[in-house]
C-alpha cells in the first residue's frame, strides 16, 4: 500500500510534471528572474479600481490626516498585525506608519519606453497583450520565423507571466524571499519563476528594428486604442501609429465585480480585492499576514483554488486568519461538477479548515471600525478584515467597438473562426477569443492551456501554416491534498454525465502518500516514488464495495451532448490525458461508457 | 459486483461504482492509435525547431546560431561528426555567453522533467542515427507533441 501510495503521488507528479513541460515548455530556460525594475501595474489591468487613490504624495498626505482620527483600538490592531514593517525606503507604503486605516495604493504602470518615438514604426508581428497567449504566439513565431521582429504591447507592467500558481503553487512556498520574488516549486521539487523568460529573453524595443536575428520586445504601460484594419496599422493611446504585418489579439479579460461592490464607498473598496495577476496576489498576500479573518466571494475554480491555499496557509501564520467563503451555488464548482461530486468536493473544502457558505450571495457591504462587513441574503453577516472577489473574467473586447470587430454577444470575446482569424492578417488568441472548434463547437474558453494552445496556434497561423484548432486544451485544479483533477472538453453541470468511480485506498491520497514516506516534504516522497517498482492494477483483494463518506475518491466521468462524450473529468487519477484526448476526438456514441473507463485504468496506478 | 444508480435533476447524472475485478477484463471499446507527433528529426530528415524538447533554444536571443550550429551539425559527414563546424558552434557559443540568465547551464542545473537528456545531447544522438527514424521519444511525451 505504501508503494501503492508513492507510485500514485509519483504517476501524478510525473503526469503533472510532463503536462506542465508541455504547458510551459520548461527546459533549460527556466532560470531565476527577479522581478523588473518596471513598477507594479495600475487599475487598467487589475480591473475595479479605478476609483482608488493614485500614488502621488498629495493624497496620501490627506489620508494620513484623516487617518489620525481613527479609534484607538482600530489603530492597536492594525499597528500589532505588522503589516507596517518597513519595506523599503521607496515604496508609498512607508508613509502609513502612524495607526490609520489600511490605503491600498498601487502605482500608475510606467511606460517602457518612456517615449513613444523610441517605439518602432512598424513591425512584422504585432501582439497585443502580453500574458500567456501572447508568450505562447511569439514562441510559436520565433519557432517558424527564426529572425522574426515582434513587438509586444501591454497595458501591464510586467513581463509575460503564467497565472495557475499565483493560487496555488506561490502559497505554498516556505521561504518569503522565493514568494517575494514570485518564484515557485513545481510539481518535481525545482523551483521557477512565475515569468515565462527573464528579461534578458527580451531585447530593447527601441532596438527591434536595427536587430539583424530579430527579437522579441516587450513595450509595457502602453494601450492599443483602435486598429486600422485597412491600412494595417495600431493606433495607441496618445497617437502613436503602428504598422504591422500580422497582428495578434491577445488581450484576456479583467475580473468581474459585483454591483454591491462596484457601489460601495472607497472605505469600502480598500478592502475588496478583484483577484487576477501579481497585483492582486501581492496586495492579497500582505494581507493575509495581518487578518483575522478573509472572506473570498466565488465558487468556482479560482475561488476554491484559492480559500484551499489560504486554508492551509493560515494553519502555518500565527494570526491563523478564518477563511471564508461565499457563492450562489449549492457546492464549490457548482457550474462544473456534477451535484453528487461537487457536494463531496464542498466537504473536502470545509474539511481543510474553510467556513463554505453556500447557496448565497452579497446584499449588502460596509465599513466598520476597520472591518468589511457583509450583509447576505440569507440574514446573516460576516465581519471580516478584507474580501476577494472570484466571480468570473470579462473578456477586454473594447478594441471591437473601436476597430470594427465583431463580438459574441452570449459567449463575449471576439468572434474568429476556426484558423482564429478575426479579420484579414489579425488574429485572436486567449481568454478573449470565441472561435470555432470543429469538434465541440462554437466556444471561448478561459484556461490557462487553451491560452497556449491558441496562443501557439495563431503564433503558427501567423507565420503562414493554416491549422484549425484541433488539439483539445486541458485544464486542472487542485483543491487541498484530496482533490486533484485534470479534464479537457465541455465540462458543465448541466450536462448529463456518467461517473465511473473506484474506490481510493486510503493509499490513493497525496496526503497518505506523505505520511507513508514519513517526511512532510512532498518533494521528498515523490523523489522516493520514482525509485520505487511500478505497480501492477489493483487485484480484487484491495476492491470492496463504497462506504458512506468515501465514494468518489478516484474516476472518471464523462460528459455528454446527445449521447456523444463531449468532456472528460479525470477524478483523481493522473496520466490519463491522452486517453480523454482521443475519446473526445473519437466523437462517437458509446454503447457502455464502463468499457471506455476500462481504458482509464482507474484502478491501477 | 459493479453497480449503477442515478443522482441529480431528472436522474441526469449516472454513476457507476465499477470493481477492479470489472475492469480487469479487457474493454470492448479500441481507440484509435494515438496520432504520432513528429519528434526531433522530422520525417523528411530535417529539424523539429518546434519540439519541446528544444525548450526555447531555438526561439531566444541565440536562436539563429544556435539553429546554424546544429544545422551544421545534423549534416555533417565529417569524423568525428560536427568537427567541420567549429566555427559555427563557436559563434553559437559566443552569443550565449552574452545571455547568462537564459543559457547559463552550471549556476541553476537543469530545470524540468530529469528523465530528459540533455537536448543537445539528444540532437547529436538522433542525428548520427538514422535520419528517417523517427526520435525515440517515450510514450507520454506524445501528449506533449502538438499536431
Amino acid at each position: 500500500m505504501v508503494v501503492g501510495g508513492q507510485i500514485f503521488q509519483f504517476g501524478r507528479a510525473l503526469a503533472r510534471t510532463k503536462e506542465c513541460i508541455r504547458i510551459f515548455n520548461l527546459r533549460k530556460y527556466d532560470r531565476g528572474y527577479l522581478p523588473a525594475v518596471r513598477l507594479y501595474a495600475s487599475s487598467s489591468s487589475g480591473g475595479g479600481k479605478q476609483d482608488k487613490s493614485g500614488s502621488n504624495e498629495g493624497s496620501s498626505t490627506a489620508k494620513i490626516i484623516a487617518g489620525v482620527a481613527v479609534t484607538a483600538a482600530t489603530a492597536a490592531l492594525v499597528y500589532k498585525s505588522g503589516i507596517f514593517e518597513p519595506s523599503g525606503p521607496d515604496t508609498p507604503k512607508k508613509v502609513r506608519k502612524t495607526a490609520q486605516p489600511r490605503v491600498r495604493t498601487r502605482p500608475p504602470v510606467v511606460k517602457v519606453p518612456a517615449d513613444a518615438a523610441n517605439i518602432p514604426s512598424q513591425v512584422p508581428y504585432l501582439l497585443i497583450g502580453g500574458g500567456t497567449a501572447s508568450f505562447a504566439a511569439f514562441r510559436a513565431i520565433k519557432s517558424r520565423d527564426p529572425k522574426a521582429k515582434v513587438l509586444v504591447v501591454t497595458e501591464e507592467g510586467h513581463l509575460p507571466y503564467m497565472r495557475p500558481p499565483l493560487s496555488k503553487e506561490l502559497w505554498f512556498n516556505d521561504d518569503k524571499e522565493a514568494t517575494k520574488n514570485l518564484r515557485f516549486k513545481q510539481w518535481n521539487g525545482k523551483e521557477r519563476s512565475l515569468f515565462f523568460e527573464p528579461e534578458q529573453f527580451y531585447c530593447k524595443v527601441e532596438e527591434l528594428e536595427s536587430r539583424e536575428n530579430g527579437g522579441v520586445a516587450v513595450a509595457s504601460g502602453w494601450k492599443v486604442e483602435r486598429l486600422d484594419l485597412a491600412e494595417k496599422k495600431a493606433i495607441l493611446a496618445g497617437g502613436k501609429e503602428i504598422q504591422y504585418e500580422k497582428c495578434l489579439i491577445a488581450t484576456g479579460g479583467k475580473p468581474k465585480s459585483l454591483s454591491v461592490f462596484e457601489k460601495a464607498s472607497s472605505e469600502v473598496k480598500n478592502r475588496v480585492t478583484l483577484f487576477r495577476g501579481i497585483d492582486d496576489f501581492k496586495e492579497l498576500d500582505e494581507v493575509a499576514s495581518g487578518a483575522q479573518s478573509i472572506v473570498v466571494v466565488g465558487g468556482g475554480f479560482l475561488g476554491s483554488e484559492l480559500v484551499c491555499a489560504l486554508a492551509k496557509k493560515s494553519k502555518t501564520m500565527g494570526n491563523h486568519p478564518k477563511i471564508i467563503q461565499v457563492y450562489p451555488e449549492k457546492g464549490n464548482m457548482g457550474k462544473v461538477l456534477p451535484e453528487y461530486l461537487s457536494q463531496w468536493t464542498t466537504n473536502k473544502v470545509r474539511h481543510e479548515g474553510v467556513e463554505v457558505v453556500p447557496e448565497a450571495f452579497v446584499t449588502g457591504v460596509s465599513q466598520e471600525s476597520g472591518k468589511l462587513v457583509l450583509k447576505l441574503n440569507n440574514g446573516e453577516t460576516i465581519k471580516t478584515d478584507h474580501a476577494i472577489v472570484a466571480v468570473g473574467l470579462e473578456p477586454n473586447t473594447q478594441l471591437a467597438n473601436t476597430s470594427g470587430l465583431e463580438v459574441h454577444e452570449e459567449l463575449g470575446g471576439f468572434l474568429v473562426n476556426a484558423e482564429l482569424e478575426a479579420r484579414s492578417n489579425l488574429w485572436v488568441a486567449g481568454d478573449c477569443a470565441c472561435f470555432f472548434d470543429i469538434k465541440l463547437g462554437r466556444r471561448r474558453v478561459e484556461h490557462h492551456d487553451h491560452a497556449v494552445v491558441s496562443g501557439r496556434l495563431a503564433g503558427e497561423n501567423m507565420t503562414g501554416a493554416g491549422k484549425p484548432y484541433w488539439h483539445q486544451s486541458m485544464f486542472w485544479s487542485d483543491l487541498g491534498p484530496d482533490v486533484g483533477y485534470e479534464a479537457i472538453g465541455i465540462v458543465d453541470a448541466t450536462l448529463p454525465t456518467v461517473g465511473v468511480f473506484a474506490k481510493a485506498t486510503e493509499a490513493d491520497t497525496p496526503k497518505a502518500a506523505v505520511e507513508a514516506s514519513g517526511e512532510g516534504d512532498r518533494a521528498q516522497a515523490e523523489m522516493e516514488a520514482e525509485n520505487a517498482a511500478p505497480v501492477k492494477p489493483a487485484t480484487q483483494e484491495q476492491a470492496h464495495g463504497p462506504k458512506e463518506g468515501e465514494d468518489y475518491g478516484k474516476g472518471v466521468i464523462f460528459y455528454l451532448r446527445d449521447d456523444i462524450v463531449v468532456g472528460i473529468v479525470l477524478w483523481n487519477v493522473f496520466n490519463r490525458m491522452s486517453v480523454a484526448r482521443q475519446v473526445i476526438k473519437e466523437g462517437k456514441k458509446f454503447e457502455d461508457l464502463n468499457e471506455v473507463a476500462k481504458l482509464f485504468n482507474i484502478h491501477g496506478e | 459486483m459493479s453497480y449503477c444508480r442515478s443522482e441529480g435533476k431528472d436522474g441526469k447524472d449516472k454513476i457507476i461504482f465499477a470493481t477492479a475485478e470489472d475492469h480487469a477484463t479487457e474493454s470492448t471499446v479500441k481507440l484509435p492509435e494515438p496520432e504520432e507527433s513528429p519528434g526531433l528529426i522530422l520525417p523528411n530528415g530535417e529539424i523539429n525547431w518546434n519540439c519541446p524538447c528544444l525548450g526555447g533554444m531555438a526561439t531566444g536571443p541565440c536562436g539563429v546560431e544556435f539553429r546554424e550550429a546544429f544545422s551544421c551539425f545534423h549534416v555533417s559527414e565529417a569524423d568525428p561528426k560536427g568537427s567541420d563546424c567549429i566555427e559555427a558552434f563557436a559563434t553559437m557559443q559566443e552569443c550565449m555567453l552574452k545571455y547568462p540568465e537564459i543559457y547559463d547551464k552550471k549556476s541553476e542545473g537543469r530545470d524540468g522533467d530529469d528523465e530528459e537528456e540533455d537536448p543537445m545531447d539528444k540532437l547529436a544522438a538522433e542525428s548520427s542515427a538514422s535520419k528517417t527514424q523517427n526520435s525515440d521519444e517515450k510514450p507520454a511525451q506524445q501528449d506533449a507533441k502538438k499536431d
